[in-house]
């Protein structure tokens, strides 16, 4: 035994960055000593399903917006929901129209982490008539210097990405 | 169900960052308020407590799972039971409601409830991030998601479809902002003016930084007690405790996807009258039908049937100044569409304090006479269960023991509506406090 190396770890350059490091000679003035921040990065890919809602995404893909429709009660969804929120019954896939109007917008000029880049940019919900629900997405071709309330009743045309991302972006609206 | 009384509270220094304290030890900082307050000792009261609730929003933010457990330990409370309680910006209020429920049910005797949030661990466009995944990961979040985005669509609904306006929503700022500059628990404690509300830097049109609530480090306790937990209590003590009683709950929830919500008929309160709203799509995106449902629950237990005159003052989730003005039209304390107006009036604000702004009317009742999310901060956990903590403390009198001056004290105030929200009116809740001693 007393020929075998001591164990240990395998040393690798993964550790921490720190920021400060203080060590008073003194452990009573230990308390009163800076907290210790490191950084700690984060990653995940997801494995995510779009599950019975997938048929939208293929349709964005195929420059098709999709709606549902209620088979029982025919109250109809703007954003696709499978199941009907008034009934329960199973919903249709409809085709909704390209053209529809501006229920509300915003313009960001801020935003979460991944969209900082984008900004600004302008959210809309788009209302069709005998349509009963919205659909959140983006519009182009405004001047986001200068919103309005005005922009509310905007006539707005449906675009889509030709190279899609498989997320509802891959739809956006300019105006009609 | 049994009477269930809030007995005590504590709420820790709310600040952009704590990198000082763990999240633990920043909770005994509320928890140890708390205790003091009522003259109970900390191995006495983890003697005295049956169980507790823990309210905290993310797991993103601290990258801890079960972190409840980590502050039951803290506390010297294992081995009694806990549960956490999430839901959004409302999680404070849920966690209230399920403390309530553990007490009034006859469970548990003496319940603590403790929050917190430590939102400084990220940078804030993460943090914005974070929150914006309390939207639909499928269809809103990727669109650009974005809370102040969110709730910048819904009022500029409110704004056409009832002529709110912007410097209406200015004035919430400049009140919530000027009632904190006399609360040493608010992170901001500085007055603002309509203008520089208006003039301050855009966020998500209309809503500048002035019209958002910040992030924050925080947190707050509560202590809920059933007649025979308040009387353990007192004999523990040698002390006649002061406690409010919880008259009414209420909770609502609506649609995730502001897409989905409704266009349909108004849920009317009891002061309402069927035809007040002619043509009015509700909720639509304008309003918090949540709200509606939380706020006509919680009356019809603590038998209120006209808000206004009947309460005293209330602590409502402002994370906008929007949103405080929808939700005083949820709460029936002014009409749909007359919000901006109930806000510009002076209403809402503190009688005898000095604005900077002429306002027609002296204030009447209250709405966050504590400075509300915009200036006292968010830590989205602890932010409802500090509603809860300055109800009572302005049942009790005891604004200026608390706070070190008087200031913000509503006179006489026997009763109080506190009210907590989540994510484009998703999670609502509102609780009635009343004053449960001579």
């Amino acid at each position: 035994m007393a020929d075998e190396k001591p164990a240990k770890l395998p040393e690798s350059v993964e550790g921490k960055v720190l920021f400060n490091v203080p060590f008073p000679a003194d452990l009573r003035q230990l308390k009163s000593m800076s907290p210790i921040v490191v950084m700690q990065p984060y990653r995940i890919d997801y494995i995510h399903s779009y599950g019975q809602d997938s048929p939208f995404f293929a349709g964005l893909a195929n420059g098709r917006l999709l709606g549902t429709r209620c088979g029982a009660c025919a109250y109809s969804y703007g954003t696709p929901r499978l199941h009907c929120m008034r009934c329960g019954a199973e919903c249709e896939w409809i085709e909704l129209p390209l053209e529809g109007s501006v229920h509300t917008f915003t313009v960001c000029h801020f935003g979460g982490e991944q969209f900082l880049k984008e900004t600004p940019f302008v959210l809309i919900l788009v209302e069709w008539p005998g349509v009963a629900t919205l659909f959140l997405s983006r519009l182009a071709g405004v001047d986001c210097a200068r919103p309005s309330l005005d922009w509310v009743g905007m006539k707005v045309r449906a675009r889509f990405r030709r190279l899609s991302r498989f997320d509802p972006t891959d739809v956006y609206f300019v105006p009609a | 169900m049994r009477p269930v009384y809030l007995v005590c509270g504590g709420v820790s220094k709310f600040a952009k960052a704590r990198p000082e304290v763990t999240f633990q030890a920043m909770v005994k900082e509320a928890y140890d308020y708390a205790l003091a307050d009522l003259g109970l000792e900390f191995g006495k009261a983890a003697e005295l407590v049956d169980a507790s609730v823990a309210s905290y929003f993310s797991d993103h933010f601290m990258r801890q799972l079960k972190a409840g457990s980590m502050v039951q330990d803290y506390l010297g409370l294992c081995p009694k039971p806990s549960r956490r309680v999430e839901g959004g910006g409302a999680t404070g209020g849920l966690a209230f409601q399920s403390g309530w429920e553990a007490v009034a049910s006859g469970r548990h005797e003496l319940v603590l409830v403790y929050g917190w949030e430590t939102m400084s661990r990220v940078n804030t466009w993460k943090g914005n991030e974070f929150i914006a995944l309390a939207s639909d990961a499928n269809f809103d979040y990727p669109v650009g998601g974005f809370y102040t985005g969110y709730y910048a669509m819904m009022v500029v609904r409110h704004m056409r479809e009832f002529g709110t306006s912007l410097e209406q929503m200015a004035l919430v700022s400049v009140k919530n902002h000027g009632n904190a500059v006399h609360n040493p628990y608010a992170q901001k404690r500085t007055a603002v003016s309509v203008e520089q509300v208006r003039a301050a830097e855009m966020v998500a049109w209309p809503l500048t930084l002035l019209d958002v609530c910040v992030m924050s480090d925080g947190a707050a306790v509560v202590l809920l007690a059933s007649e025979a937990g308040l009387a353990r209590l007192e004999r523990a003590t040698g002390r006649r405790a002061r406690p409010a009683r919880v008259a009414g709950v209420g909770g609502g929830m609506d649609a995730m996807r502001m897409a989905d919500r409704p266009r349909g008929e108004v849920m009317l309160l009891p002061h309402e009258k069927p035809g007040d709203y002619p043509g009015l799509k509700y909720p639509g995106v304008h309003s918090f039908r949540a709200g509606r449902m939380a706020s006509k629950a919680a009356y019809a237990m603590a038998g209120i049937g006209d808000p206004a005159a009947e309460l005293d003052f209330v602590e409502l989730h402002d994370a906008y100044t929007s949103s405080e003005i929808q939700t005083y039209e949820d709460m029936g304390l002014a009409r749909y569409g007359e919000g901006g107006r109930f806000v510009e009036s002076g209403r809402p604000f503190l009688p005898g304090l000095d604005y900077g702004v002429a306002l027609p009317e002296q204030g009447r009742l209250p709405v966050n006479p504590s400075g509300g999310l915009l200036a006292c901060g968010h830590p989205v956990g602890a932010t409802g269960l500090m509603q809860a903590v300055f109800a009572l403390w302005q049942l009790q009198g005891s604004i200026g023991r608390h706070f070190g001056n008087e200031r913000l004290q509503v006179r006489n105030a026997r009763r109080g509506a506190i009210h907590s929200h989540a994510g484009t009116g998703t999670y609502v809740v509102v609780s009635i406090l009343e004053r449960a001693f001579p």
